[in-house]
């Protein structure tokens, strides 16, 4: 919504502050201002002149030497080349040092304006400018008068040597605020002229709208039958007769520009100034096209058509509200008339339309035809029914002080259930407590009728007018105390009452304690979408069966690639990792703890189990065991010191076949960890191997503790025992630490492997392993036969797996 | 001078020209053995005591006794002596040019998201937050009816909603959660539920289909619009510093009257204004209001005897202005080179 600040002042004729004092007070009672446009902007020294003497430039055809008078001094010599100069005209002269907005036609606006300085054309001395509209930063379509291809030229009358920007109406600002959908009343210029002097505490006198019209009854001219009344609460019709087609006045050219709307002939002027001035807008029609002068309001049938006035033909359904006469279509109702029956320059008899649509409705219609029009705009936010006819009264009033037609008397209103104003009991105590504040009850009184709520005394009520649709409780009206008293004057206190223990829950410690472990070990966090493209299934390998790809679907989705919810953490960190891979980044190593969404059934008939995952990845720096080693060390952190079991035989399409594991602990599944398959690695373009692994939170969840006990530390030596093993190929090391923590009994402290081979020297089928075992015992020294013993049954199970002793 | 004393003083005096002229510790520590060791000339003078008459044998002892200390004491300051100047000649030896480059110690780097939201936690948590999560596939009604926000209300259209079904959605906002932890109904609540919100804007330098905000909630009993405003208050000084100004303007949601948003003066300029605030002295962080009657309402509560306040902010505003940002896509971009710098 934009207005100038003068059309503010037509309705609140003593506001004396500036554009910049405006704008800032303004915003501060809720009328948020986005942006301010001076209009005088980079003007500067710029008089009206009268052209007295216009000879052709001797040494250049398209030039002329011209004599203006500037109201003083000695008339000047100016150089000008517009083809419509002449004697005798009232020009806007820019004198010696003065500025102008911009260029020719076509040239624009120049950023910091255009300095004009006394010069010579061509041979000839200058001593300034005679502009053009343009180079005073507007144009012609909002100064239909002036010419299109030369200087603009004032009317007799105007003083020789006044102000010529403000003799245009260009003293002036033009402000664009952002209003809120339950302030409907300020998509129009009197309600923010009415939010402006509230504000500023001065008067608001909004437009006299008088009785109108012949002794004519318009009822005789055309009948009105509304047939949905929910999606047309009101609709009112007069007619004028005699149209005399002209320019409308130049203020209201004037004020119409400055809401960038194009002054076209009085009957366009009015409506448009209507929707502007009443945030109502109207329709026009060509009476005499109206067949059976009636109108009826009806919605169409699935499968018609009809023409808007701009030519396209638009489908029309059960849903969408038609104005039709008795045989046809008209209007479609709210958004855009007919193209038969709109107004041409040979009208002679004007039917204005100022109704009530359903803005629901007016908002899904547009949407569904894909039509967007100020009018609908205006009509989307469910306008108050109670405006219509104040708004064609003016329009008819209008149109009779601009001589532009004779209008006929009554007007034909169907408004079969009438909008009555809502009541709010007044509590001013109440008020206060939400506010904190300590405002006396008169106070708030004056701010509800610098807003025009009434306080009836007698019944303790505020009494909102209809147009106010956001005020039906007490909270609404401590807004309004709010805004009047000022944001800025209400105290900044602390709730107080009970304490409570703020913090962060056990899941998020854990996961925060992922982080931490991840960036010890040299991840950085990234973030990755939670939809993406269903191709990525196709790049990570999954069968057409497989259960990732039951992804739940976005109805609505950007596009392809952001059209499911994602089912697993992978493509999202190999598509980072091929980010970096790309950009010639180096050993990268990512973390991310983010959301997968499994649906429990499709189509979702519950929200579905958003499960969070720690996925690691990384390139360039580390194998699968570096990884194993930070999900091990992660583990023990959150007081998982069991040891983990890995399960080679996890047949993950998307990892190495040999090089993958599903992450045991106590049993359960807890995670996964593989290098990712070469075919993989192509599809994502990345030339290095990769290594991911995923945790699941929520299995996690059950073993994680902080909880911490002291072991006392070891009082008795330790003794270490190597043993150097020749080991089939087959056996893993999982097997060999079964049999040393069964059979080493409680002296076993530890054990670690400290060397593995194969190749040269080492028969094929096997491989040479090399454990160090440390025994211990907590009360006492060993004795070495404790020692033996226990090496002899570790050394005997070892032997049954076919493993031979080294010597 | 007895003739046992004599001969003491003259190995005392013997061990001390050794000890003077011994230039290693190796050779310390044979002077050391042939003098007090067991076959050494000190020791040979005890063994010689049973030649001695018994009432001059304490006499003896004490000459060698006296002897053996003053050539210990003499034995230890050389060697001391020896050590110092070996440890001056290693440290010499091992000077370094201490502006060769460092060996870079390598850690990750955690998200400036991330690092803003812990900031964010930090500052509520120190007022008596809990820290909260609420689904990201939510029903249309806990996004919406629930808040304030009927079927066809047309701040549904604002917004922009992903939808999966007629009722299930990607959630716009985190507000939902206020709505899930009312329902519960354990007062009084004292809130933040940060998370990640979802709306159907094109990827570009300020806008991300995904992106997170923080909610807050309070319900008490005796709440004021006073209390939100010195709350954010002191929320945006321990953000942003000391000595930011924060100022509310009116504004409207669904589900909070009165509103209002607030703006945190310039910290890159102080207010004066600058390119960064666009010469607006003020930027604006976030919305907020006095929770709305009707939501408590349908949240289970009273509202003649609970009220509350509640705010949002948008996580990437923040960490976007506070590392000076200026691109939205680097945040999911996951390039090294941006992580790294956090």
């Amino acid at each position: 919504m934009n207005t100038s600040m003068s059309w503010i002042k037509r309705y609140v004729p003593d506001l004396d502050v500036t554009p910049k004092e405006y704008c800032d007070a303004m915003t501060l009672s809720g009328t948020k201002v986005e942006t301010c446009t001076y209009l005088d902007k980079d003007l500067d020294k710029i008089v009206v002149g009268r052209v007295l003497t216009c000879e052709p430039h001797p040494d250049a055809d398209h030039l002329h030497v011209c004599k203006v008078d500037v109201g003083s001094g000695e008339p000047l010599q100016i150089v000008c080349g517009a083809p419509n100069v002449a004697a005798g005209q009232l020009v806007p002269v820019v004198l010696d040092g003065g500025h102008v907005a911009g260029t020719h036609a076509g040239g624009g606006a120049v950023e910091g304006g255009v300095a004009i300085k006394k010069g010579k054309l061509r041979g000839v001395e200058s001593d300034g400018m005679i502009c053009s509209i343009e180079e005073l930063g507007s144009s012609h379509e909002f100064y239909p008068e002036a010419d299109p291809n030369g200087i603009y030229v004032f009317p007799e009358g105007t003083p020789v040597g006044a102000d010529a920007i403000g003799e245009l109406g260009l003293h002036d600002a033009v402000i664009e605020y952002e209003i809120t959908s339950n302030r409907v009343d300020c998509y129009s210029v009197i309600g923010i002229a009415r939010e402006a002097a509230a504000t500023f505490h001065k008067d608001f006198r909004p437009p006299v709208v008088k009785e109108t019209g012949n002794s004519e009854d318009v009822h005789d001219y055309i009948s009105v039958r509304v047939e949905d009344p929910k999606l047309c609460p009101r609709y009112t019709a007069r007619v004028v007769k005699n149209v005399k087609l002209g320019p409308s006045p130049k203020w209201m050219q004037r004020c119409l520009a400055s809401n960038g709307i194009r002054p076209i002939n009085n009957v366009v002027d009015i409506t448009n100034f209507i929707m502007e001035e009443y945030g109502q807008p109207m329709h026009s029609y060509d009476y005499d096209t109206i067949r059976g002068h009636e109108i009826i309001v009806k919605r169409a049938k699935n499968g018609e058509k009809f023409t808007t006035l701009d030519g396209q033909v638009r489908d029309l359904d059960d849903q969408v509200l038609m104005i039709a006469d008795k045989e046809r279509y008209v209007g479609l109702a709210g958004i855009m008339g007919g193209e038969d029956s709109m107004i041409t320059d040979n009208v002679h008899t004007v039917l204005f339309e100022a109704a009530t649509f359903d803005g629901t409705n007016i908002r899904l219609t547009s949407k569904r035809i894909g039509l967007q029009t100020d009018a609908s705009q205006k009509f989307d936010k469910g306008l108050d029914p109670n405006t219509a006819r104040e708004a064609i009264d003016r329009a008819c009033q209008l149109m009779e002080e601009f001589g532009a037609g004779e209008v006929v008397g009554g007007c034909v209103d169907v408004y079969p259930e009438v909008r009555k104003p809502s009541e709010v009991v007044f509590e001013p105590d109440k008020i206060n407590a939400m506010l904190g504040t300590d405002i006396s009850p008169e106070q708030m009184i004056r701010y509800f009728e610098k807003e025009e709520l009434v306080y009836d005394k007698e019944r303790n009520v505020v009494i909102a007018p209809t147009f106010r649709q956001d005020i039906h409780r007490t909270c609404d009206l401590a807004e309004e105390v709010a805004r009047f008293y000022g944001y800025a004057n209400i105290g900044t206190t602390l709730p107080h009452g009970a304490a409570t223990a703020g913090g962060i829950t056990f899941d998020m410690r854990v996961l925060e304690t992922a982080r931490d472990i991840a960036e010890d070990c040299g991840f950085s966090q990234g973030y990755c979408y939670s939809f993406e493209s269903p191709k990525a299934f196709d790049k990570l390998l999954f069968p057409e069966d497989a259960p990732e790809r039951r992804a739940i679907a976005i109805r609505n989705p950007l596009g392809p690639d952001f059209s499911i919810m994602r089912t697993t953490p992978l493509n999202g960190m190999l598509t980072s990792l091929a980010t970096n891979y790309n950009r010639r980044n180096k050993a990268v190593r990512l973390y991310e703890t983010g959301n997968v969404y499994l649906a429990k059934s499709l189509p979702l008939t519950e929200l579905p189990d958003e499960r969070m995952k720690i996925t690691l990845g990384m390139y360039g720096d580390g194998d699968f065991f570096d990884l194993k080693g930070v999900v091990e060390l992660f583990f023990e952190k959150i007081g998982m010191t069991k040891k983990p079991e890995y399960r080679a035989d996890l047949g993950r399409c998307y990892f190495h076949p040999g090089r993958q594991a599903e992450i045991l602990y106590d049993g359960q599944s807890v995670g996964e960890l593989g290098e990712v398959h070469p075919k993989v690695m192509k599809n994502y373009g990345i030339g290095e191997r990769t290594y991911i692994a995923i945790l699941d939170l929520k299995n996690i969840l059950p073993f994680a503790t902080y909880d911490r006990k002291y072991v006392g530390i070891a009082k008795y030596p330790a003794v270490t025992r190597d043993i150097s093993m020749l080991v089939p190929k087959t056996v893993t090391a999982a097997e060999i630490e079964h049999i040393l923590s069964q059979r080493g009994g409680k002296i076993l402290e530890s054990y670690r492997l400290f060397d593995i081979y194969e190749g040269t020297g080492i028969a094929d089928g096997y491989k040479s392993m090399a454990y160090s075992l440390v025994f211990r015992h907590k009360d006492k020294t060993l004795e070495d036969q404790e020692i033996q013993s226990a090496m002899k049954k570790i050394l005997n199970g070892l032997q049954g797996l076919g493993i031979e002793l080294r010597k | 001078m007895s003739e046992i004393e004599k001969k003491v003083k003259e190995i005392e005096a013997g061990a001390a020209d050794a000890i003077r002229s011994a230039d290693t510790v190796d050779r310390l520590n044979e002077i050391k053995v042939s003098f007090l060791g067991k076959k050494g000339l000190l020791t040979s003078v005890l063994k010689g005591m049973k030649n001695v008459p018994a009432e001059e044998r304490p006499k003896v002892g004490k000459w060698v006794n006296d002897a053996r200390q003053s050539i210990e004491s003499a034995l230890a300051e050389r060697r001391a002596r020896f050590e110092e100047e070996m440890l001056t000649r290693r440290l010499e030896s091992e000077k370094i040019d201490v502006t060769l480059p460092a060996k870079k110690q390598r850690m990750g780097h955690r998200h400036p998201n991330t690092i803003a939201l812990e900031e964010v936690e930090r500052i509520f948590i120190g007022m008596g937050y809990e820290v909260v999560e609420g689904p990201e596939i939510e029903y249309d009604e806990y996004n919406f009816t629930k808040l304030n926000i009927p079927p066809n209300h047309p701040a549904k259209d604002e917004q922009d909603t992903f939808y999966i079904t007629d009722d299930i959605l990607l959630r716009t906002q985190t507000s939902p959660v206020q709505a899930r932890i009312m329902e519960q109904g354990k007062l009084p609540i004292r809130m933040i539920a940060p998370g990640r919100v979802f709306r159907s804007d094109e990827v570009d330098a300020t806008h991300s289909p995904s992106f997170h905000q923080i909610e807050g909630l309070v319900i008490d009993k005796g709440i004021t619009f006073a209390d939100l405003k010195g709350t954010l208050d002191v929320f945006a000084k321990k953000m942003f510093g000391e000595e930011t100004k924060t100022k509310f303007r009116p504004h409207h949601f669904p589900f909070t009257e009165p509103s209002a948003e607030m703006d945190v003066s310039c910290f890159k300029c102080g207010g004066k204004g600058c390119r960064f605030c666009k010469g607006e002295g003020w930027i604006e962080i976030l919305g907020c209001g006095m929770v709305h009657p009707h939501v408590l309402e349908m949240c289970g509560l009273d509202p003649e005897e609970y009220g509350g306040f509640a705010f949002g902010v948008g996580l990437e505003r923040i960490a976007l202005l506070k590392y000076e940002i200026d691109d939205m896509r680097l945040l999911y971009d996951n390039d090294i080179r941006f992580l790294e710098q956090f």
